[in-house]
């Protein structure tokens, strides 16, 4: 009846039961609150079963905020037993626990907060700078985001019943075959990655075809924001990527379910298959997530230097160049597995010519900023964040890319510190910058810049104290992963440090979280007054209302430029009085919500081996897409009387708004 | 608090010189005690060079344009049409592209010279040894000289040591950082690792990839001695009461977490071909 769930799977140690208890208790206190205000109907209308990309944006922030709560949690966990466990000390983790909670925290930042972060980005931010109403498949897009949150549900359910995976957050075979991970563990990986991984693939889809088929008239490809220019590469990696990812999960679940021998020792598999295709989807994950990134800092930097971007062409070149070459380097991921020196050396020198695009793009920004008017806000002191760790990070890529090195340093917290400068000081400080970024430009309210400084400073300074010394702990012959280590190797003194610059990071994150509470709280004084452009805007997003009405633009913007409101900004003649017109939009639906739980009940059921509820589950899944194909596509039309109403609302809205600004 | 940014950017350049001063010796990567480690510190020592040439100029304009160019600049030119030039822009697609070039041919040529499967040139005959990651314990079994040791790995120094490798585990990865780079241990695959010690000493070895739950405790001790101490320990392993053939083998495969050195007396010569071959279907 319950395949092999049992009693058993309920019984943790001590810090799991704290944290089980506190998510159960956190869980209920909101179901509390949304009944107690009354807020099922407006949840389930506004929210759940929306399809507006805005607001799916803003609910792929929520979870990412959630999630990375849970994966600093983890990190806190690793870092106190490294302090903790040392010599005769077994610190308070199993060398059980511990793996899991290293191998959930890799599992957790990298496809729920990483992953997570960007395609909330992309939602909130690609149709307004497109200049366009909708995404190309607004259902589609839902789906992608609900497969994802059921995802996230279900890591989240891992932590409550049973174990998670214990072999690292690419779950390497042998280790992962059922020969040695014969629990549940690596099966709740392999679930959660894979209904995550199709979510991203669906978006992904929508996101390349929004950008390719729905942009306003006059925009050509050479005319995008570069934000979008980034967003295309990502997406395009996420179509060629992606499927390898779902391929191989799903040989690996036969491996572990149906007993075949793709990756096996015995029956003619070959694990160090799964090593190859794990990093052919792998690597172009790492430039999923940067390319994003450099489009953000490519918006920042020249709006905060009151200029255009310096090199556009020379941008797009670098983007497109790093998309197509980040196919042919994953080998640099394990040159320790003893190929010939001839295929080590390829794809050493491949991997360092990704250098040149990078490089290309530092001093690009470097030269937007030359007489320019560079103004010190919180996101462009993200920019000099990003700048100082990505640089030093990038510098000991390569020399992890040139292979004698990476004999020494592969797998030593050398490696981990040179990823966490990428993720970290790459993606993550850019995913704050484009939050505080865009963040008036959802809400109509700019958060707080006392306290994103203060949490800006946490953050470098804490960055730099818990990762700076990994590279040297890594020199020292420190791997990663440890639970526990001799006195005699000297690292204790390191790992102290360490464990401090991770409280200054965990300070600056609550921090952030308190200004982000406090901005919603204070709204009256950090109303943005100019209603829409608080940052004297270049790009097409700055052009509309804050926060933006459903249909985005009232009349579909026809641009000439690549910075078409600085054009608009800098032009002689005044703006036409527009023309209204009636607008379709997609019709909301219960359908991906739906889906994304029944993949939750799937997911669940097939971990435990609960076949009968994993086909019903299935069935159910089938039946849903049937329904919803059968149906029409249905809209909703909002006149062109309604749209003048909106927007003179709007009007009189920003003029009640910049009065604020005088008394 | 550009001034503080500097200060955080000198604070690491102190930081890693401190560090080294600090911790000298143990610092392995740095400090080698083997041809091939010294090889390869010389490499990372060199391409950081290569780095820092072109690193420290873009530290330098960041702050610099960062300052000149600020908004509340009184004298700052504002020039906000500058947005493309030719000619800088070749300089800096050039400037990567040589450094890559000078960085790429280093990397063709020290990867073939610093192949680990590559033998190692010296007057003196190497030592062959074959390595066997357990389940997590390391076996190391010298098949010349018919002796095997459990988490104890004692060489000659000044001789090459030629580490044929394989796993009955999953996946580790053998690595004394002191005499230089690693390689993973593999089931039912044989890699090679060359090593030399060119000075006397205990040596840290360890698995570098996660193997299950004894990974952490996976080290062990390489001991680099003089020739005559070396022949001293053969002469006196093959004196063990422990033996080592296929019956003992399997009760050390089991998985165990036991961190002693045993010695043993090699009765299986093809020990490690039987392990390499375990899931080899023999018609």
């Amino acid at each position: 009846m319950f395949g092999r769930l049992t009693t058993d799977a309920f019984k943790h140690e001590a810090s799991q039961n704290a944290a089980v208890f506190g998510m159960i208790v956190t869980g209920i206190a909101l179901i509390f609150l949304i009944t107690y205000f009354k807020r099922w109907k407006w949840l389930y209308h506004e929210w759940l079963t929306t399809v507006d990309p805005k607001r799916i944006g803003i609910m792929y922030i929520v979870v990412v905020l959630v999630m990375f709560l849970k994966g600093f949690a983890d990190a806190m966990m690793i870092r106190l037993q490294q302090v903790l466990s040392v010599g005769d000390s077994q610190g308070f983790l199993s060398a059980g626990h511990f793996q899991e909670v290293f191998s959930a925290h890799g599992t957790t930042m990298i496809f729920f907060v990483a992953m997570g972060a960007i395609f909330g980005l992309m939602n909130l931010i690609i149709p307004l700078q497109i200049g366009a109403r909708d995404v190309a498949f607004p259902f589609v897009n839902a789906l992608g985001f609900w497969l994802f949150a059921a995802a996230a549900a279900l890591n989240l359910v891992s932590l409550a019943i049973g174990s998670f995976a214990r072999a690292g957050w690419l779950a390497y075979p042998p280790l992962s075959s059922l020969q040695y991970s014969p629990n549940e563990g690596v099966d709740y990986w392999i679930w959660i990655v894979q209904i995550a991984g199709i979510g991203s693939t669906l978006s992904g889809i929508n996101f390349l075809v929004t950008i390719l088929k729905m942009r306003c008239p006059g925009m050509t490809l050479m005319k995008m924001p570069i934000f979008v220019w980034s967003c295309l590469c990502s997406t395009v990696l996420i179509i060629l990527a992606f499927p390898i990812l779902t391929a191989t999960l799903f040989m690996l679940a036969f491996d572990r379910s149906l007993s075949m021998h793709f990756f096996t020792t015995d029956g003619g598999g070959n694990y160090m298959m799964y090593v190859n295709l794990i990093w052919a989807w792998g690597h172009p994950e790492v430039y999923i997530l940067i390319l994003p990134m450099f489009g953000v800092f490519s918006e920042i930097v020249p709006t905060f230097s009151e200029k255009r971007l310096f090199g556009y062409a020379s941008m797009v070149f670098a983007l497109i160049f790093i998309t197509f070459i980040s196919f042919i380097v994953w080998l640099h991921h394990f040159f320790t597995m003893g190929a010939s020196p001839f295929v080590n050396a390829f794809f050493g020198i491949m991997t360092i010519i990704i250098a040149i695009p990078t490089g290309v793009k530092i001093f690009n920004w470097l030269f937007t900023k030359f007489r320019g008017r560079v103004h010190f806000t919180s996101p462009m002191l993200w920019f000099f964040a990003f700048l100082l760790n990505f640089t030093v990070a990038g510098m000991t890529g390569i020399l992890l890319s040139v292979p004698p090195i990476d004999f020494q340093v592969h797998n030593s917290l050398f490696l981990i510190a040179h990823f966490h400068g990428m993720v970290i000081g790459g993606v993550l400080f850019g995913f704050f910058a484009a939050f505080t970024y865009w963040f008036p430009k959802f809400t109509g309210y700019v958060l707080n810049e006392k306290l994103n400084t203060a949490a800006f400073w946490c953050w470098l300074g804490g960055f730099l104290l818990a990762f700076m010394p990994l590279y040297m702990l890594g020199f020292m012959g420190a791997t990663r992963r440890l639970d526990h280590y001799e006195a005699d190797t000297g690292w204790h003194s390191l790992f102290i440090i360490v464990a401090i610059g991770a409280v200054i990071l965990f300070c600056g994150a609550l921090i952030q979280f308190f200004g982000l509470f406090w901005t919603i709280f204070d709204r009256k004084a950090h109303l943005d007054q100019t209603s829409g452009d608080p940052w004297n805007g270049r790009t097409l997003e700055w052009s509309t209302a804050s926060p933006p009405p459903v249909y985005n633009f009232a009349t579909i913007p026809v641009v000439a430029t690549r910075d078409p409101l600085w054009t608009l900004k800098h032009a002689e003649e005044d703006p036409q009085e527009p023309e209204y017109e009636d607008i379709y939009l997609p019709k909301n639906t219960a359908v991906p919500i739906c889906m994304g739980f029944l993949s939750l009940i799937f997911g669940f059921a097939t971990v435990w081996h609960i076949w009968w509820l994993g086909a019903l589950s299935f069935i159910a899944i089938l039946l849903c897409l049937i329904i919803r194909l059968s149906g029409k596509d249905e809209h909703i039309l909002i006149t062109a009387k309604e749209v003048e109403k909106i927007e003179t609302s709007l009007k009189n809205k920003r003029a009640l708004n910049a009065s604020y600004h005088l008394t | 608090m550009l001034i503080f940014s500097g200060l955080m950017l000198l604070i690491i350049l102190i930081m890693q010189p401190l560090n080294i001063w600090h911790h000298g010796e143990n610092i392995a990567v740095l400090f080698p005690k083997g041809l091939i480690g010294v090889e390869e510190r010389n490499l990372l020592l060199i391409v950081q060079a290569l780095m820092l040439v072109i690193i420290i100029p873009v530290y330098i304009l960041t702050f610099v344009f960062s300052w000149v160019y600020r908004a509340d600049n009184p004298k700052d030119k504002y020039d906000p049409d500058l947005v493309d030039n030719f000619f800088a822009e070749c300089v800096w697609w050039g400037l990567p592209i040589v450094m890559v070039a000078i960085v790429s041919v280093l990397t063709w040529v020290k990867t073939y010279e610093l192949d680990p499967f590559k033998p190692i040139e010296s007057k003196n005959k190497e030592i062959k040894i074959q390595v066997v990651a357990l389940q997590w314990r390391w076996l190391f079994i010298y098949p010349e000289e018919k002796v095997a040791s459990l988490n104890f790995l004692q060489i000659p120094k000044d001789t090459p040591i030629r580490l044929e490798i394989t796993a009955d585990a999953p996946m580790n990865s053998l690595w004394i950082p002191q005499l230089g780079g690693q390689i993973y241990a593999m089931p039912n695959m044989k890699t090679e690792l060359n090593l030399i010690a060119n000075e006397e000493g205990d040596f840290r070895g360890s698995s570098a990839n996660i193997s299950g739950e004894g990974f952490s405790g996976m080290t062990f001790i390489t001991k680099a001695t003089s020739k005559e101490e070396y022949d001293k320990w053969i002469a006196l392993a093959k004196q063990s009461s422990k033996t080592l053939e296929n019956k003992s083998y399997q009760a050390l495969a089991l998985p165990s977490m036991n961190r002693e050195t045993e010695i043993f007396q090699l009765e299986e010569p093809n020990l490690f071909n039987k392990i390499l071959n375990k899931y080899m279907q023999m018609e």
